[in-house]
């Protein structure tokens, strides 16, 4: 895993280029540590407080550690009325937590999102950013399977 | 029926997107070569006379905006595609550069000639990291050629903010900010990017200016609605039979495109509602369905042409359920700049919850009239101003809905 401090310095010379080394960050270690803000902030020469504010503004940065693998479920209207929350009940049932919880060994994190874009096959979910559509609660152990 | 007509999505299906030498053997980067022996007047003349309007919601003159730009002197100018696409039930900015990314890139560098930039910029959603793996890798395909000239195209993406999309949160999120709307005027043409004159534009909008350079502005004119021409590319989502992309002449109705190219309402079901432009769209009743989809007859029927979300609900549709959703997705997406978004968007979201649980009263929707009312006018940026367009216009043609829960 490369450290955080490589992956800062990676962007330190791109202006603005905070959100990408944050980008680059998770990509690696799948959240935001406090010390990887700390670390940006002194590299982009911004209070920490204001990188902080970043790293909290924006949904798909998290500041919290997550799983290895983190699902996302798409509650726009569209995925809505298509039958969002039987997926969600089956994937809280598959994995054996609530919404916003990880699995004990790490594995999954399960967190609501709005609409990702792929609104032709609803209901949709990600996981790690690849989507999923048509997702009906008997396809959920099968797209489990693969993580 | 009325036909599909393909100007944006003119080589959907027929190049390899990450094959420049399809895009190029299809006539590709002709027109900026065509451009770039023009004078920067006669562009920006040109891109007026076709009048094309903004595709991402705003619906304003592409050549009027450029025009501004140009008529600034700065050592450093900016265009920027905007490519956030965050309109729930919208996904043609997606299709197009999956497409087509050359189009992109080629409307891009026509603007950057026109109003004297060399830097480009594409702000894509983060939801789509496939997409900027494609855009960076057609980039790189366009430098080895030449293409660009001296042109520079860089891809940011951004992180899960719907608000992001709004034109001067976009510039604050490429700067390394909070996403959150600067106070205009200054407006980007004049001061953007870096305090730099800046062009946002849409990506199909960029993706429609080729074409006009190649054939002209008359010709482009000359399509579809004479106050909104050319095409539209909507993305049709819900209950209708054909949950697809397609893209059609501006003065195409509404009720052609759900029953026409939709294929109608699925299950044999009958239609009830449409949303379209994106979660902050109007709903539109079955007697308003055969008004033509371009800005200004969709504005005047109280809906917005948006983004082309065509979001279709069938006759068993909870209007009420539906729109309780859409609150909570204003409350979670406000950025909290402004008070009456903040707040607004915050008791919207607890009377509909409200009414929703069966414990509203009539001066639930009262309130939530006058609120709304409020927030349309008060509110910083187009986010907020919006919101409460969902509740507002299925008060105004789904009362029904809502009186079946009232107390
Ligand atoms: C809350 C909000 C979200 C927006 N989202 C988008 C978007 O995702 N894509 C887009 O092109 N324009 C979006 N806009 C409109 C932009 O501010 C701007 O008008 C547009 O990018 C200009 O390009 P155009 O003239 O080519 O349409 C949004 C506006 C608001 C207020
Ligand atoms: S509405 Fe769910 S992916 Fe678009």
């Amino acid at each position: 895993m490369a450290d955080y401090k490589d992956i800062i310095a990676r962007y330190t010379a791109v202006p603005g280029g905070i959100i990408e080394a944050f980008h680059a960050i998770q990509k690696e270690m799948s959240y935001l540590p406090e010390e990887a803000i700390i670390a940006a902030a002194e590299a982009f020469k911004v209070p920490v407080a204001q990188a902080y504010g970043v790293a909290t503004f924006y949904s798909y940065l998290s500041v919290k550690s997550r799983g290895k693998n983190v699902i996302r479920i798409c509650e726009s209207a569209p995925c809505h009325v298509a039958g969002a929350a039987e997926v969600v009940a089956a994937l809280e049932k598959a994995l054996g937590i609530k919404m916003g919880e990880t699995t004990p060994d790490g594995k999954f994190t399960l967190e609501f999102t709005e609409c990702v874009g792929q609104c032709q096959a609803t209901p949709v979910i990600t996981i790690n950013g690849k989507p999923y559509g048509d997702v009906t609660p008997d396809k959920v152990a099968g797209i489990l399977a693969a993580y | 029926m009325a036909e599909e007509m393909r100007v944006v999505l003119r080589n959907y299906g027929k190049i390899d997107p990450l094959n420049i030498d399809d895009y190029i053997n299809a006539g590709g980067y002709k027109a900026l070569e065509k451009a770039r022996s023009m004078s920067q007047a006669d562009v920006i003349a040109e891109v007026r006379k076709s009048n094309l309007r903004g595709r991402g919601g705003a619906g304003f003159n592409a050549g009027m905006k450029w025009n501004f730009a140009y008529g600034v002197q700065a050592d450093q100018k900016y265009v920027i595609c905007n490519a956030d696409e965050g309109e729930p039930g919208t996904y043609k900015d997606r299709i197009i550069m999956e497409n087509d990314p050359h189009a992109v890139f080629e409307g891009m560098a026509i603007c950057g000639y026109a109003i004297g930039a060399n830097k480009g910029y594409i702000y894509c959603r983060g939801e789509y990291p496939y997409v900027v793996d494609l855009l960076n890798q057609a980039i790189a395909q366009a430098k080895a050629k030449g293409v660009l000239g001296e042109f520079d195209i860089e891809v940011r993406m951004g992180a899960g903010a719907y608000v992001c999309g709004e034109e001067t949160a976009l510039i604050e999120s490429i700067e390394g900010h909070r996403g959150e709307p600067r106070y205009k005027p200054p407006f980007p043409p004049v001061s953007g990017l870096w305090g730099k004159p800046t062009i946002v534009n849409n990506v199909e909008t960029f993706a429609n200016v080729a074409q006009i350079i190649e054939k002209g502005g008359d010709w482009y004119a000359g399509l579809g609605a004479a106050s909104y021409p050319g095409t539209k590319v909507l993305t049709l989502t819900g209950d209708v039979v054909n949950r697809t992309v397609i893209e059609v002449p501006t003065n195409t109705t509404i009720r052609e495109v759900i029953f026409g190219f939709g294929g109608g309402i699925r299950d044999g079901k009958k239609f009830k509602a449409v949303q379209i432009g994106g979660t902050s769209g109007g709903f539109i009743p079955e007697s308003l369905l055969d008004t033509p989809i371009d800005f200004d007859s969709m504005t005047a029927i109280g809906a917005v042409l948006g983004s082309g979300a065509v979001f279709v609900m069938d006759e068993t549709r909870d209007i009420v359920d539906v729109v309780e959703r859409i609150a909570g997705f204003f409350e979670h997406e406000s950025c909290g700049k402004c008070a009456p978004c903040r707040e607004g968007t915050m008791r919207m979201y607890e009377l509909m919850k409200k009414v929703k649980s069966g414990k509203g009263t009539v001066k639930d929707i009262e309130l939530m009239k006058k609120l709304g009312g409020v927030m349309s006018v008060a509110c910083l940026c187009g986010l907020g101003q919006a919101a409460p367009s969902p509740v507002l216009t299925t008060i105004t043609h789904f009362r029904a809905d809502y009186d079946a829960k009232l107390q």
